[in-house]
């Protein structure tokens, strides 16, 4: 039985184990040392969550508490990036990367690009995503969907310990800008990760579950859910697939367009928001190359179009749930 | 009860150390049907593989309990065999009394699985796992890309009579990924230096494919510490192999490329499952790796000629040796298997392709078992 740790650790140790390999991996970011100047116990506090933890005690000067100024730390990342380095920068929560635009969209994206090919940029962002936290509007929301829309990012969102581990260790290797979403509902998921260091190649999707009848795409905390979905929809006869794209950009349409053309019915699942998202991103796929293979409607679970709501109650309903999952598999596995 | 005596479960086994359950694929025989041992049953899936069941006990299938998608812990309840004469209301109280006193064997927190342990074997830090507490020593060595969890189908079947090593050579499982040249000469040493690290001065080899030239080049470098060899569709006693399979082992990074190589590996393309895949996929993106079997690839083979010869050293050994080869081999030809001298022991298994101890669990195990018994 391999050793099992928990998604934060997996993520720590990526980290770690990169910062160990290779002298040019540094981290920054608001808190991740646990105080300006900290050392000794100030540095146990690691980040908000404690995911740096123990890194600047063995790193030092490598790993770097930033001022509140989002706009300038991550635009140092990224320069530092095209300097030679390869930075990890924190971005506490993706809500708050609104405020770093251009130095992300305008700039990171496009040097290679517009520097024909001469220039790099590899800045790995990580941050936090998803709403069940009653932390409101501001500090909830999923929105991958705007940086996949950026042609030269990478956005990639891991669903488990070990794609955690892998996935940021590839995204630290890559020479690109890579957007590294980590779902705060999925901190303290615990599952098998490998002690060495490994990649997990991006683009490539994770067959989660196999099925011969609906084909569930998920992303994130969702993969979870669809797995309780498809589990009880198996004593009902219905035999669900499950695919995680693990990256949104690139995008592993193949594996989605082959799970498609066996199953014939396709249940997206995806807690950004419906419009513009990927969700409907993937519909569209679909619709267009896979025309031909669909025997249902193509289903979209996903929050309503509103913020994410402060209220207990109303955000549990907003989150995309198991039972809704369910439902919508049950829609199209019926329509004839 | 008389009518009780004449009912026999047939339950879920346990195939490994880590298996705690299994998903009923299928059933491939109907109600009415009369088994004797060794018939295909049903296909389960685990874990870790899947594979199909044979029968354990003669009997006519009365009833089945487990339904496609069920997933059962080891020992419950599948089917009942019974004869004709029992009746439907003797069945209905054996398995109502069967269901009434199964208990699922109880998972310890931090023990489901075989204690994988780690050994400096000259500077080399090599993973293994151990089962079987008496007999002798029984080391098992795993072909190319493989590892010590290849031997789930027959580690238990062996260690009810030996004490039974499996390990990992270097650059594979979770082994150290550093091989210095990947010679075989060389991983027979890094086998060697891990007997002599666990204290094993002697042992029964075993070894598939790759692990076969392993077992050999050990048999000839340290005679009086190997009891015997038992290879399996070994490396290294021919010249043709399938270099192609090898290169495309290599270079498959995704789950599309490598389910067809996998594939060659058996006669029955179905035993590769996802699970299968995405073991083989979560080995081969460990950092060193790649560089590990292009090593040691390039040591083995050129195109798809094998670059060692161990066939007529293996034929001046003194050691009992045995070869097991499936008939369908896609890997290494069993033609390699004919015109050795007659004191080898020859065992060519239809519908086997180059996973026999796998493919044909209960037919390699037998074999083992009986050769390693009888040169105990």
């Amino acid at each position: 039985m391999a050793r099992k740790i928990l998604f934060q650790q997996a993520i720590n140790e990526a980290l770690d184990q990169e910062m160990a390999r290779d002298s040019t991996v540094i981290v920054m970011g608001e808190d991740v040392v646990g105080g300006t100047g900290a050392n000794g116990e100030m540095d146990a506090w690691g980040g908000v969550l404690g995911v740096t933890k123990g890194l600047y005690g063995k790193y030092g000067n490598r790993i770097m508490d930033t001022p509140i100024s989002e706009s300038a730390f991550v635009g140092a990342a990224i320069g530092a990036a095209t300097c030679g380095l390869r930075p990890v920068c924190e971005l506490m929560f993706i809500d708050f990367l609104g405020v770093c635009f251009d130095q992300i969209y305008n700039q990171a994206a496009k040097f290679r690009y517009m520097f024909g090919g001469k220039a790099k940029t590899p800045v790995v962002i990580r941050t936090m995503i998803g709403a069940g936290f009653r932390a409101a509007a501001q500090h909830s929301q999923c929105l991958y969907p705007i940086f996949t829309h950026i042609p030269g990012l990478k956005v990639v969102i891991p669903s488990t310990p070990y794609e955690a581990k892998g996935l940021l260790i590839q995204a630290i290797r890559d020479d690109d800008p890579v957007i590294f979403c980590e779902h705060k509902a999925l901190y303290a998921m615990e599952g098998e990760v490998p002690e060495e260091s490994y990649t997990i190649p991006f683009g490539e999707a994770n067959i989660v579950r196999e099925g011969s009848d609906v084909t569930i795409v998920a992303f994130a905390r969702m993969v979870g859910f669809a797995q309780k979905a498809a589990a009880a929809l198996a004593k009902e006869g219905i035999s669900c697939e499950i695919i995680d794209p693990r990256t949104t950009s690139p995008l592993d349409e193949d594996t989605i367009l082959e799970s498609v053309e066996n199953t014939g019915r396709l249940v997206i699942v995806d807690e950004a928001s419906p419009r513009c998202g990927m969700a409907a991103d993937i519909a569209a796929l679909v619709a267009q190359k896979g025309f031909r293979s669909l025997q249902a409607p193509i289903e979209m679970v996903t929050p309503p179009h509103t913020p994410v709501p402060f209220s207990g109650v109303l955000e549990d309903l907003y989150i995309p749930s198991p039972a809704r999952i369910e439902a919508a598999v049950r829609k199209v596995a019926e329509y004839a | 009860m008389m009518a009780q005596d004449r009912i026999v479960p047939i339950t879920m086994p346990k195939w490994g150390l880590s298996m705690t359950e299994g998903k009923v694929v299928g059933w491939l025989v109907d109600e009415g049907r009369e088994l004797k041992p060794g018939d295909p049953v049903m296909d389960i899936e685990t874990e870790k593989i899947a594979n199909t069941f044979e029968a354990l006990d003669p009997g006519t299938l009365r009833r089945k309990i487990a339904a496609v998608d069920d997933v059962l812990p080891i020992g419950a309840l599948l089917g009942v065999l019974a004869p004709a004469s029992i009746s439907e209301a003797a069945l209905d109280a054996f398995v109502t009394e069967f269901q009434a006193s199964y208990v699922p064997p109880v998972v310890e927190e931090g023990e489901s699985g075989p204690a994988y342990q780690w050994a400096d074997a000259g500077g080399t830090r090599l993973r293994y796992a151990r089962t079987g507490d008496t007999g002798p020593a029984v080391v098992l060595i795993h072909g190319f890309g493989g590892d010590c969890d290849n031997w789930l189908f027959n580690q238990d079947a062996l260690a009810a009579q030996a004490q039974v090593y499996m390990l990992d050579l270097p650059g594979h499982g979770q082994s150290t990924k550093a091989i210095g040249d990947g010679s075989v000469d060389a991983l027979a040493q890094s086998v060697l230096a891990f007997m002599h690290a666990l204290g094993v001065d002697a042992a029964h080899l075993v070894g598939h494919s790759l692990g076969g030239a392993v077992a050999i080049a050990c048999a000839l470098a340290a005679p009086s510490r190997v009891s015997s060899l038992s290879l399996l569709a070994p490396a290294g006693i021919g010249a043709d192999i399938n270099g192609d399979y090898l290169r495309g082992f290599i270079s498959a990074g995704s789950r599309r490329d490598l389910k067809p190589l996998l594939q060659q590996l058996v006669a029955n393309p179905d035993l590769v499952n996802r699970q299968m895949i995405d073991d083989t996929l979560k080995f081969k993106r460990l950092d060193g790796v790649d560089n590990a079997l292009t090593t040691i690839a390039a040591a083995l083979v050129d195109g798809n000629t094998q670059r060692i010869s161990l066939r007529e050293p293996l034929a001046g050994l003194q050691c009992p040796v045995q070869i097991v080869w499936g008939r369908a081999d896609r890997i290494v030809p069993v033609a390699q298997a004919d015109g050795l001298p007659a004191a080898i022991a020859v065992h060519v298994i239809d519908g086997a392709g180059h996973l026999p101890h796998l493919e044909a669990a209960n037919v390699v195990n037998g074999l083992l078992t009986a050769f390693i018994g009888a040169h105990a």
